[in-house]
Parts: C-alpha cells; structure tokens; sequence
C-alpha cells in the first residue's frame, strides 16, 4: 500500500516543526481529559443544533457532522502560496465568466470548446449582456484543495454557486478555542472569526451603483433545507435580515421585503438558492421559493444577487480541465496551483484510457455535487465498476475521471484512539471591491479508515484549519 | 422586522398562552362536573363539558368526529387531538413550530423550553394521563406555560420582538378569557334567584375564580362573600388582576402603541378604543346591558382588532420612503 503523506508527522515518524506545540499539548493532556473534551464538544453542537440534513436518508434525518480535535495546521509559507493561488484562481474564473456572457472571446480561441459552454446545463442565456456590479460572478467562492503524493496541493473543485461550510469554520474555532484555549497563546493562529464582516463588506461593495447605503439580506430555500443552519448563522453575524421567497416582492424592478413599517427596499441579496429556484417567471415555473420578478430586476441593475446568475458553467467539472488555461489567456500568468489531471470522457482516446483502468481512477459526473454518483475504482467492487461502465457508456460526456488521489492524512480521534485520515481544505475567497481569502477554511475528514470521501453526506467530518501566521 | 417574522412571534405567544388557557378551561369544566347534580325542572341542563365546547366553538367539530359527549372523550379532544386548533398538543406543536423558523429572533432559552415542552407532549399518552390524574397534568401544562413567559421576560430583548410576542399573549388571553366567562354565565341556572343563591352558583363563581387564579385576589379585593356581580366586576373590569379583561385591553394598547407608526392608525384607534371603555366601565351598566350581549361585543371587537393587526403589521404592503 501507498504511503501517505500525513499533516502533522514526516516520514521518519517525527513531528513536523509547525505541530510542535500541538503534539506536546496532546502528549500532556491525559487520555480520560481528551475523552471529556470530545464529549463536551458533541454535547454542545447539539444543543446548539449545527445540524444538517441528509438527502436520500429518511424522514429528513438531521445529524450532527463529527467534529475532531486534532487541528489541521498549515504553516504560513504554504499559505502564501495557496492564498496567491486561490486568488489568482478566482479572479480567472470571474473573468471568464464576465467573457462567457458577453463577448465570448474564450470560444472564439477555440481555448474552450464552444458547445461545452454553450450546450452545458448550467449555462444561462438569460444573461447575456448582464452587468453584473464590477464585473463580479462568484462573490463567494469555496475552493476544495488536496494535499496528494509527496505534499503538493492540487485544486480538486471550484465551488462557485452557492458553496456552504464556512459556518463550520467559525464554529469548530469556537469550540477549538473553548477545548484548548492555552493553546492560542502558545501558536499564532491567524484568526477567522471577522468572517461576517469581511463578507457583510464585500456584498455591501457589489450593492447597484448609486446607492449610499445599501441593505444586505440573506435568501434562503427555508427550514428544510440542508444547510439552514448556515444561512441562519450568517444573517445573525451579519446582522442583516434571513428572508425566504415570500418576504419578498418585486414592483417596477425594484425588489422589497415585507416588513411591519411597510415595504422596504433590498439591495444586495446574498442567496443561498439555486439559480433555478430563483425566479417562476425566469427559470422554473414550478419553484414555490422563488421570487417573481426578481431575475428582472437583477437585469435592469436594480438589485445585486451574489452569487450571480450562471454561475455553474465556470465551476462545471467539465470545464475544470481548461481552468490552468483560462489562467493563462486571461491573466498571462502560469497557474500557482496544480489542477488534477484529468481525462475527459467526451474525447475517444481518453475515453478508451478510462475504461481500460475503472479500477484506478475516480470517475465522477460533471454536474454531480456533494459525492453522489461518482466511482472510486480502487474502492470498488468488481459489480460496481461493471454497472458504472455501462453508465459511462451510454453518455460518456457526462464523465471525467482522475487518477485517485493519495490524499493526505491528519491524525484523528478514532475509537481504538488516534488514526491517520485523510483530509482536505475548503477556503473560502471573497471577491467583491478586491479579492479576499479569509486565513482558514473548512478542513473534511474522511472517518472510515482508508476512505477519500470527505464529504459531509457520506460520513465524513470536520476539523479546525489552523493557518499559522509565522 | 419581516412580516413573517412578526407573525411567527405573534403566532408562537398566541399558541403558548392557548396551551395555558385551553387547560384551565378544562380546570373548569372538571371542577364544575365534580359537583352534586340539582337539576332545575324545566330547564335545559347541559353538561359543562359541553358548555366548555360551545365557548371554544368547537361543539359542532366535536359532535361530528366524535358523536356523543362523554367527558373522557372531550378531555382527550381538549388535549390530544391534534386536528383540533384548541387542543394543548396542536397548540404546543404550532408553538414550537414557529419558535423554530425563527430560533434567531428568539432566545435560546426559549427554544429550550419550547422544545421540551413539545418533546414530553409529544410522546403523551391519553390512558396513562387520566391514570395518573388529569389534575395533576393540568398543573404541569400551567407550570410549563408559566416557565415560559419567565424565561422571556427574563431573557428576551425589550424590542419590536417583545411587543409582537405581548401582543399575541394579551389578545388571546382576553380571547380566552371571554371563553371561560361564558363557560360560566352561559348555565341558564345561573343567576335565576339571585337574591337566594344557591350552592351550584356559588360553587360554579368559585370554580370560575380558580380556574383564573384569581380566588386570592377576589378575597383581597372585596373581603366579602361572592356575588355574580362582584365576580365579573373583578374578572372584567379589575386592572390588577392579571387575566382581567380590562387588564389584557390595557396591555394590547400598550403594545400596539409601541408597534404602531402612527396613533391615528386603525390598531391604535381599536385597541385605544377597547381599552378606554373597560376602564372607565361600571359593572352596573355591563350588567344592565346583559353579560351574554356584553361579552359578544367585546369579542367582535378584538376580532376586529387582530384584523386590523394583520393588515397593519402582518400584510403591510406601503412603500417604505427611502
């Protein structure tokens, strides 16, 4: 079996210089304290209630995602790096959304092939020739990094529409902070929880041209919503209104909520709804959560929506291959973070690549999201990689596949005590007046020994993401 | 604040206060019921429970799911059942359900209260209730509604929050308040001879006064024996007693003054209205005009009012100048 390369601990077995506080504070903590911590940590979650749903699962099951105590720490170098990437990154990707919907030079290169873009499910018409304020698409975005092979970081996954998770950011540093205080004296850990500032300033900085003193609220899909929670958490730390599609109203292109002084206008709605849902008379007729008018308004200049519309077609899994290109063409930079290789299934020979080695490669859908439909080969059982084949097969386009990814490893609290898991990073890059990358993120970890799922719905959990500041 | 949340918050101490006021109801009709039968010839006896449905307008709902009246069979629509809106398990659920959709503009204690309050409903059981003494349960559904309206006062902020959830509290007490007094007065015994009272009014006022928590005061008040006209001067017209409807009037002013953009708007003429002619009531004059025709119009005024708040506050549709 491969070795892994793990967070905290090198290969000669020796703690890594930046984890040396942390493993002393676990070396001196006693075991029956540890095992208190982690108790009290569950039991305060589930007071709080940072529940989720889990689609598929039944009687709309809410759990609790397991939180573990052994941090994920990055050193400030490496931060650097990946903070200048991930910037980089999504100021390409804007770009190129701001092109797609207006000139479409990209297509005109050939850098991009036209129908992947133009035929591609998450591709808006409707915004054609919309201005969105400074040219900004994804305001928000959550970028999913790995660590593979010898420790270098690879972009797995832009996530560009409507990207969750940063709540678990601010509450596991709560919690971390709560556990071992003693510990933010001893390590400089760059601090996370300005967040909702950092956030209420960059939409307040998209707000439509004009306006003083813009007003910020938060669109919801409601209660039953996965990630309601979230949205709830971010109002309040915002301190700006969580509205669901009935608060609003839409007259003469001006969008307003229903308060009790009366109607009162919004100008910045950070929605947590899926472009689809936005709009019956736009998008789908049937979305009881939407708001009628609102798209019209969005067009006519009258109300920002971040993220904006359309943005699913520069966060595709089968444009993400061109990423490092539109990197290039758009900022005459060479790309600071690594892509993942990639075969594209719509092409023959990578096709014929693919099907001849299912059993080493991921195969994932190029609209799928949150680990559902995707083939981890060496995973899989000889009937599993059979059946998906056959899907494969009969729409190959709607494929890639990668090579599985020796995603490193963190120790965690496992029941027979501290294991190594493998984890990745979720930061999340604000763009708005500049480009901002809060010093953190959402690190996952796959509990089940040996498993690369990290995602929330397939069992995995989460940790505290320590962004050393020397 | 959105409408929607205001309406929430109204709805969550409306349903809270119902669950409160639905179990003294049944306080009533039980200690009513317990007492020795003295039929009177000629006249229609009906049976308290009945009398308990008819103030709650659910005599006809009730004859039409369930048929004959047995008091078993009302208590456990009174408390169980959840397709009825009165009942303490419909209105614990609806309360609960709106301190849910808006965990944020409430405290977490409330929620925590809310929530186990819900929970222990929730999992109820008629049988084992009526072994274990509907008394008994009714005392916990009083202590529960009372640790609520003590975790908000003690917890909750004193803003546009605050008034909503009074408002909501106040309206339907003095709802059910009405209710309870027509439980009572609605006995076409009562009242016959007034000048020789007989035990089954006497023990009837008094049932009445404990089931509104207000023997102790009536005793303070008048240091004398019960009469009917001191019983509904104290309960209609007393601005001490918490449950008076003079006194829920003066609070629902109070807070639709503090909500309202306006004094001339419609709440505030209502409410100002309603409360201004209890205050300055005599109980001669509420008992010249007849208590059944005084109490049917003080209801229709505060339908009229909760009307008038959910247009105002509820379904405001004017343009907020900028």
């Amino acid at each position: 079996m491969t070795s892994f390369y793990d967070e905290m601990v090198d290969g000669d077995g020796r703690t890594r210089p930046h984890y040396a506080a942390f493993g002393e504070w676990l070396a001196r903590t006693a075991p029956q304290r540890m095992a208190q911590k982690r108790r009290e940590a569950e039991v305060a979650f589930h007071r709080v209630g940072i529940t989720f749903a889990v689609y598929g699962e039944k009687s709309g099951t809410e759990r609790l995602i397991p939180f573990d105590l052994v941090p994920r720490i990055v050193p400030a170098d490496e931060w650097r790096t990946l903070e200048a990437g991930l910037v980089q990154r999504v100021r390409a990707l804007n770009l190129f959304l701001h092109d797609v919907y207006h000139a479409q030079r990209i297509l005109e290169t050939g850098i991009v092939p036209r129908e992947l873009v133009l035929y591609n499910e998450q591709y808006r018409p409707q915004m054609r020739g919309v201005d969105p304020p400074g040219g900004i698409y994804a305001h928000v975005a959550g970028i999913d990094v790995v660590r593979a092979g010898i420790g270098d970081y690879y972009v797995l996954e832009d996530n560009l529409r409507v990207p969750s998770g940063v709540s678990y950011m601010l509450e596991n540093r709560k919690m971390m902070m709560r556990l071992a205080p003693e510990m933010f004296a001893e390590v400089p850990v760059a601090p996370v929880e300005h967040y909702p500032d950092l956030l209420l300033q960059n939409l307040r900085s998209v707000a439509p041209a004009g306006i003083e003193n813009p007003t910020v609220a938060v669109l919801t899909p409601g209660i039953h919503n996965s990630a309601y929670y979230e949205h709830a958490f971010l109002a309040q730390q915002m301190g700006v209104e969580l509205v669901e599609g009935p608060d609003l109203l839409v007259l003469n292109d001006t969008v307003y909520m229903r308060t009790t002084r009366g109607l009162s206008r919004v100008h910045v709605i950070y929605r947590r709804l899926d472009d689809d849902f936005l709009d019956p008379n736009a998008f789908r007729a049937d979305s009881m959560l939407g708001v009628p008018g609102l798209f019209a308004a969005y067009r006519a200049g009258r109300v920002t929506l971040a993220n904006a519309v359309g943005t699913g077609v520069a966060d595709d899994k089968s444009v993400y291959p061109y990423v490092p290109d539109l990197i290039r063409h758009y900022l005459s930079e060479e790309p600071i973070l690594n892509n993942v290789p990639t075969w594209r299934l719509r092409d023959p020979d990578d096709l014929k690549y693919a099907l001849e080695h299912l059993d080493e490669l991921v195969v994932k859908e190029v609209h799928g999201a949150g680990g559902y439909g995707m083939l981890i080969g060496p995973a899989a059982t000889r009937a599993e990689i059979e059946s998906f084949r056959e899907r494969i097969l009969a729409a190959p386009a709607k494929y890639i596949a990668q090579p599985t990814l020796a995603l490193s490893t963190c120790p965690t609290f496992v029941n027979a005590g501290l294991a190594p898991r493998h984890v990745d990073l979720r930061p999340y890059v604000l763009s708005g007046k500049d480009v901002r990358v809060v010093p953190g993120g959402l690190t996952r970890v796959a509990l089940p020994e040996g498993s690369l799922v990290v995602n929330s719905s397939q069992g995995g959990g989460t940790k505290d993401t320590w962004v050393l500041e020397r | 604040m959105l409408c929607r949340t205001a309406a929430d918050l109204y709805w969550l101490s409306r349903h809270m206060e119902r669950v409160d006021n639905t179990a003294r109801l049944i306080d009533l009709a039980h200690r009513i019921a317990l007492l020795p039968e003295r039929p009177s010839p000629g006249l229609d006896n009906p049976s308290p429970w009945g009398r308990a449905l008819d103030a709650l307008g659910r005599a006809e709902d009730y004859a039409l799911r369930h048929g004959a009246l047995t008091p078993a069979r009302v208590q456990q629509y009174l408390i169980l059942d959840a397709d009825n809106p009165s009942s303490i398990y419909a209105a614990v659920h609806a309360a609960r359900e709106s301190g849910r959709a808006q965990r944020g503009a409430i405290t977490s204690e409330m929620y925590e209260e809310l929530n186990s309050t819900w929970l222990r409903v929730r999992d109820l059981d008629f049988d084992q209730l009526s072994s274990d003494g509907l008394s008994q349960f009714l005392d916990w559904v009083k202590r529960r509604a009372g640790a609520f309206r003590g975790v908000t006062l003690g917890t909750m902020g004193r803003g546009e929050a605050n008034e909503f959830l009074k408002l909501g509290t106040f309206l339907e007490r003095a709802d059910s308040g009405v209710r309870l007094l027509d439980v009572n007065f609605s006995d076409p015994r009562f009242g016959q001879r007034a000048e020789e009272r007989s035990a089954v009014e006497y023990y009837q006022m008094s049932a009445l006064l404990q089931s509104l928590s207000a023997f102790e005061t009536f005793r303070r008040v008048y240091r004398d024996v019960l009469t009917p006209a001191r019983v509904a001067e104290l309960v209609i017209l007393n601005q001490d007693l918490p449950r008076s409807l003079a006194r829920c009037s003066a609070a629902i002013r109070d807070a639709v003054m503090s909500l309202a953009t306006s004094r001339r708007s419609e709440t505030a003429r209502l409410s100002g209205i309603m409360a201004a002619e209890i205050a300055y009531g005599r109980i001669e004059d509420v008992l010249a005009e007849g208590l059944p025709s005084y109490l049917a119009r003080f209801l229709d005024r505060l339908y009229k009012l909760a009307d008038a708040i959910r247009d105002e506050f509820l379904l405001n549709t004017d343009v907020v100048t900028e």
